[in-house]
């Protein structure tokens, strides 16, 4: 919180008349992108490398913390509630101050990007609530996907619509009107629609229901399976073991364990810990 | 015949007048909505805004006069309006630059950027005054009207005359241009729909590569512009007066709210709602009563509120639209 | 003011006493120095003075809405207003003939208008269908404008030249600002309740549309208070200047002092005055303390700061906010009748919502939201820099346009210099937001 929020408190955010909190927004726009450096030989696609940091001036959420995914691989993040599993995801996508540590995607430094630039720089974010235009059609979330190109969008749509069939039939409805999970496709769709060259998704089945969970799995299959790496966050850790090529467990902000997902699986420390047996 | 008289006299002296104004408070309330609906807070300097930028307009009309520029029949603060539009657009995105984009970046509550608008109208309200003074002006020019009361009566034999001033009738249709273009723009064009991307969700917005501070200099172009029009047209109708424009916030902001604010379409629909009552209830009806039942006598004028009251019905109509439908006409972003 | 025990907790325990120093020291100023920045006379001084303790006032009652609940009301001119009516209706001798003309059926009338409100409320209670209640109130108006308009035609046309209004009780004036309270609370709950009541608040637009509305009929309610025809003559609480030009007691002491009797009598009217409106302020500010020290001050907090958390918690949070929306606006209204009092005149034409309504937000924002003592610090700064504005643009404006050449330009920039003020106004509220954004005297 800013000082000059602080200052008000919460006075007069309750009166409609005069303030509208809908929609707002929680990262700083007007920040503008520093250089693109060089990247280091035998990275991995895209790598966060000991990363410390925090929000604002507040205190560090993460510690010397590395999360990375291969090209064509499912990487997953899991770990307890608090343990900073999503504030990785903001920092690979610059959205929290770095301290320490860089950001690398394809050969390139992008430490000092701001987010806009990184989508513009490749990659594609699903954050874990509000990854929607609640007001606009299907078919206009997923062109606002698509704002950043300037060929013709209308292949990837319809791969999209291919892939997530349920929203196709609603591509007219507002997607404010569908379902739990559907909206979770279209959020999905819309950040594939940058094609962009990495995709992270924060607990994409999160509230969802288990039969629209497994099929969400079965899509993210599909999609790294196509070539497109794929970095999530997820809750349900047992299931995101059994998928992922490479898995990180966070606690505290730090590194605990990493390793295959089967590895993983197969540690006893990791499967007391976690995966409840 | 008397229902013909009674049908002109109400077309000269309510749906006319009340339709140019109707126009003028949809292009203030479209304005004050897409404000709140992006930059998410309501703008209690708009209103000075429009006082500004007709000055400006103003301005550049006398420049253009002294030139021996003209618009033939038309006036010639037509020609001054895109000058008027660039000036006040320069100066709004600088008022942004100097005032509101500090708080984005602190992502301060919308509250405070209301705060910050009170004082943006204090300066506004200066300069105005400091630039054109506080007297009243009229700066219109060219044909007075389309069709005068005399023409008509011969034309059509009737007792009662109609009216079409010119500028009611360049009021209706710029801002039937003005309020086409601009749906176009937000339903059809990548920028219009990366601004309501931006209203919907912020952030999401930024994640898809949507560069945030472009698309608020573009609403607030777009605000500066919409301002720039309703005041030039309200002054040529009626005339200009900067204490007016203070005044007429009261309506704008009932249009806007009674539409849904945030609403586009309902911020048109709530200004000519707004002017329709306004007028209807202010209206002495005596004369078209006589028309359409000559046999009744009513004592009065027939009038429910006397012209002084016109700030009561719009703000009994947001009241009662509050009341029965707390999102407005149209659905807004407020609940 | 220096045992302040909000400020003291701040950082400086010295910044509250230290910026009322200052502001004595400007008025001194004022009051002694006579050069083109301060007018060297204490008439001048005192006067400015008198005018910002009635919106240091105002601006408690602002601040007890916003700082305590966080209620922005933009109609403070509406409930100033409200106020002002008091001493016309309630200090100013009958006007003969005007009750007997129509006073009963005026006042039945207006009984009617509210019993039709209120019929409307239960019709639409019982039978939650639109087109009744449109019914009752349609045939209500035209009832109550059949009781209403004959009784104001007869109390406007007794003696219109000097009176034509409903006149006064004759009761003495300082029961009129107790009155003025009590009408600009009323006005309050009405508007209160409509506008806090809705799913969420729409408080900003209903305030700003009934400041309106109040000023419109007290310009265009002749009856009341003779409209723009404007009412002098309100009855002082203090002495008149004459009577005291007249006393030889007061002369000889005024020329123990040095004044002149017209100076002085000015000087003593001002000073009389003083005490009365710094009675009320500190007595209003001992209230507003021991109410925000209280169980309900707490719980008004706490609802301010997490209003959903005290909902949980079983609180009415609606009924709070009216509660402490109908005492902020009393506090107006009883500002609203001391300032009529002051002025000795009521003139509905000076009602304007950016002097009374945004000047006064400037001060409670200046001063600091929530702070009491800030809220009084702020009133009677930004008032003395609002006057002292009037003086100090046109020096500065003649300062910045000397090198300019004599010509139209340079003409029209000083005839246009005293606008300079509202600038003024804006880059304080400004600057205070941008770099102090809790206030000189913040909270806590």
């Amino acid at each position: 919180m800013s000082d000059q929020n602080a200052s008000f408190g919460n006075r007069g955010n309750r009166d409609a008349s005069v303030v509208n909190t809908r929609g707002m927004g929680t990262i700083d726009g007007t920040r503008k992108s520093g250089p693109v450096g060089a990247g280091r030989t035998g990275d991995p696609f895209l790598i966060g490398e000991a990363m410390t940091g925090g929000y604002g001036r507040g205190a560090d959420i993460l510690h010397d913390c590395t999360i990375s995914v291969e090209k064509g691989q499912i990487a997953v993040i899991v770990g307890p509630n608090g343990a900073g599993k999503s504030t990785a995801m903001k920092a690979i996508f610059g959205m929290l101050n770095l301290r320490q540590g860089s950001v690398r995607l394809d050969g390139r430094d992008i430490t000092a990007l701001n987010p806009q630039d990184r989508v513009k720089a490749g990659m594609g974010f699903v954050p874990q609530v509000n990854n929607i235009f609640p007001s606009m059609t299907v078919e206009e979330n997923l062109e606002m996907g698509a704002y950043i190109r300037s060929d013709d969008v209308r292949r990837t749509m319809e791969q999209v619509y291919d892939l997530f069939p349920a929203v196709a039939e609603k591509r007219r409805q507002a997607a404010g009107e569908l379902s739990g999970g559907q909206r979770q496709q279209v959020a999905v769709g819309r950040a594939l629609m940058t094609q962009p060259q990495v995709l992270m998704l924060d607990e994409p089945t999160a509230g969802v229901s288990p039969i629209v969970m497994d099929e969400l799995f079965d899509r993210i299959i599909a999609i790294a399976r196509g070539g497109l790496p794929v970095l999530m966050v997820e809750q349900n850790a047992q299931q995101a073991m059994n998928i992922a090529d490479k898995a990180y467990v966070l606690v505290q902000g730090a590194n605990a364990h990493a390793g295959t997902g089967k590895e993983l699986m197969a540690n006893d420390e990791v499967r007391r810990t976690f995966l409840g047996g | 015949m008397d229902i013909l008289n009674a049908l002109v006299v109400f077309l000269n002296f309510v749906f006319i007048p009340a339709a140019a104004y109707g126009a003028q408070l949809a292009l203030g309330a479209l304005g004050v909505t897409l404000i709140y609906g992006i930059l998410r807070f309501s703008n209690f300097a708009h209103g000075d805004t429009m006082a500004f930028g007709t000055a400006l307009v103003i301005l550049v009309t006398w420049g253009l006069q002294a030139l021996g520029v003209g618009f033939g029949p038309l006036p010639t603060a037509l020609i001054a309006l895109p000058f008027g539009i660039a000036l006040t657009s320069l100066m709004v995105l600088g008022t942004d630059r100097v005032v509101y984009r500090f708080y984005r970046r602190k992502k301060a509550a919308p509250i405070i950027l209301v705060m910050a608008s009170v004082g943006v109208m204090f300066v506004m309200n200066g300069l105005t005054r400091l630039v054109i003074g506080v007297d009243e002006i009229r700066f219109d020019d060219g044909e007075r009207f389309i069709v005068t009361v005399r023409d008509f009566k011969a034309m059509t034999g009737l007792d009662e005359g109609l009216a079409l001033r010119s500028t009611q009738a360049l009021t209706l249709v710029v801002a039937f241009a003005v309020m086409i273009a601009l749906f176009w723009f937000l339903n059809r064009t990548k920028s219009g729909k990366a601004m309501r991307a931006y209203s919907d969700n912020e952030d999401l917005a930024l994640l898809s590569g949507i560069d945030p501070e472009r698309v608020v200099r573009q609403v607030w172009i777009i605000a500066a512009a919409l301002a720039t029009i309703a005041g030039t047209l309200y002054g040529l109708d009626k005339s200009f007066k900067a204490f007016n424009y203070f005044q007429i916030l009261l309506p704008i902001f009932a249009a806007a709210i009674v539409g849904g604010l945030g609403s586009p379409l309902g911020a048109i629909a709530g200004g000519f709602l707004v002017a329709f009552s306004e007028v209807a209830v202010t209206y002495p009806w005596l004369k078209v009563v006589g028309y359409v039942a000559p046999w009744y006598e009513p004592g009065g004028l027939m009038q429910l509120l006397g012209t002084e009251y016109k700030f009561a019905v719009s703000f009994v109509i947001l009241i009662v639209v509050l009341l029965f439908r707390p999102t407005g006409l149209f659905r807004g972003k407020s609940v | 003011m220096a045992s302040n025990r909000q400020a003291t907790a701040s950082a400086n325990p010295w910044r509250a006493p230290l910026l009322f120093a200052v502001l004595a020291v400007l008025f001194v100023l004022e009051g002694t120095v006579r050069n083109s920045m301060f007018s060297g006379s204490w008439n001048t001084s005192l006067a400015i003075l008198n005018m910002g303790l009635i919106s240091a006032i105002t601006a408690l009652g602002v601040n007890m809405q916003w700082g305590y609940a966080g209620l922005f009301n933009v109609g403070v001119v509406g409930f100033l207003a409200m106020g002002a009516l008091a001493p016309v209706l309630v200090s100013l001798p009958p006007v003969e003939g005007a009750w007997s003309a129509g006073g009963p059926r005026l006042i039945l009338s207006l009984f009617v208008g509210l019993g039709i409100l209120a019929l409307s409320r239960l019709a639409w209670d019982r039978t939650r269908k639109g087109w009744v209640v449109a019914l009752v109130l349609l045939v209500g108006f035209f009832l109550f404008r059949g009781l209403f308009d004959p009784a104001v035609q007869a109390i406007e046309g007794n003696n219109p030249a000097r009176h034509g209004n409903i006149g006064g009780l004759g009761l003495p004036v300082l029961v009129s600002w107790a009155v003025g309270g009590v009408f600009a609370a009323g006005a309050a709950w009405g508007i209160g309740k409509v506008a806090l009541g809705l799913r969420s608040d729409y408080l900003a637009i209903a305030t700003l549309g009934i400041g309106e509305i109040i000023v419109a009929v007290m310009k265009n309610e002749d009856w009341l208070a003779r409209g723009v025809k404007n009412i002098t003559a309100i009855p002082r609480p203090v002495a008149y200047e004459v009577d005291l030009q007249q006393n030889p007691d007061f002369l000889s002491f005024a020329q123990g002092w040095g004044f002149s009797a017209t100076e002085a009598s000015g000087i003593w009217v001002k000073l009389s005055y003083m005490s009365l409106f710094l009675v009320v302020l500190l007595v209003l500010i001992l209230l507003a303390e021991l109410a925000l020290k209280s169980p309900w001050g707490r719980m008004m907090r706490a609802i301010r700061d997490n209003e959903t958390a005290a909902r949980a918690m079983g609180k009415n949070v609606t009924r709070r906010h009216l509660q402490v929306f109908v005492l902020g606006s009393a506090v107006i209204g009883i500002a609203g009748a001391m300032m009529v009092t002051l002025d000795g005149l009521v003139a509905p034409t000076g009602y304007n919502p950016l002097r009374y309504t945004f000047l006064i937000w400037v001060m409670v924002i200046v001063g600091g939201s929530g702070n009491n003592w800030g809220a009084v610090l702020g009133s009677v700064l930004i008032w003395f820099l609002w006057i002292k504005a009037e003086v100090w643009g046109p020096a500065a404006i003649a300062v910045l346009t000397g090198p300019l050449a004599e010509g139209p330009l340079k003409e029209h920039l000083l005839d246009s210099s005293p606008h300079m003020r509202f600038i003024a106004m804006g880059a304080v509220l400004l600057a205070v937001l941008r770099f102090a954004p809790r206030g000189l005297l913040p909270e806590r």
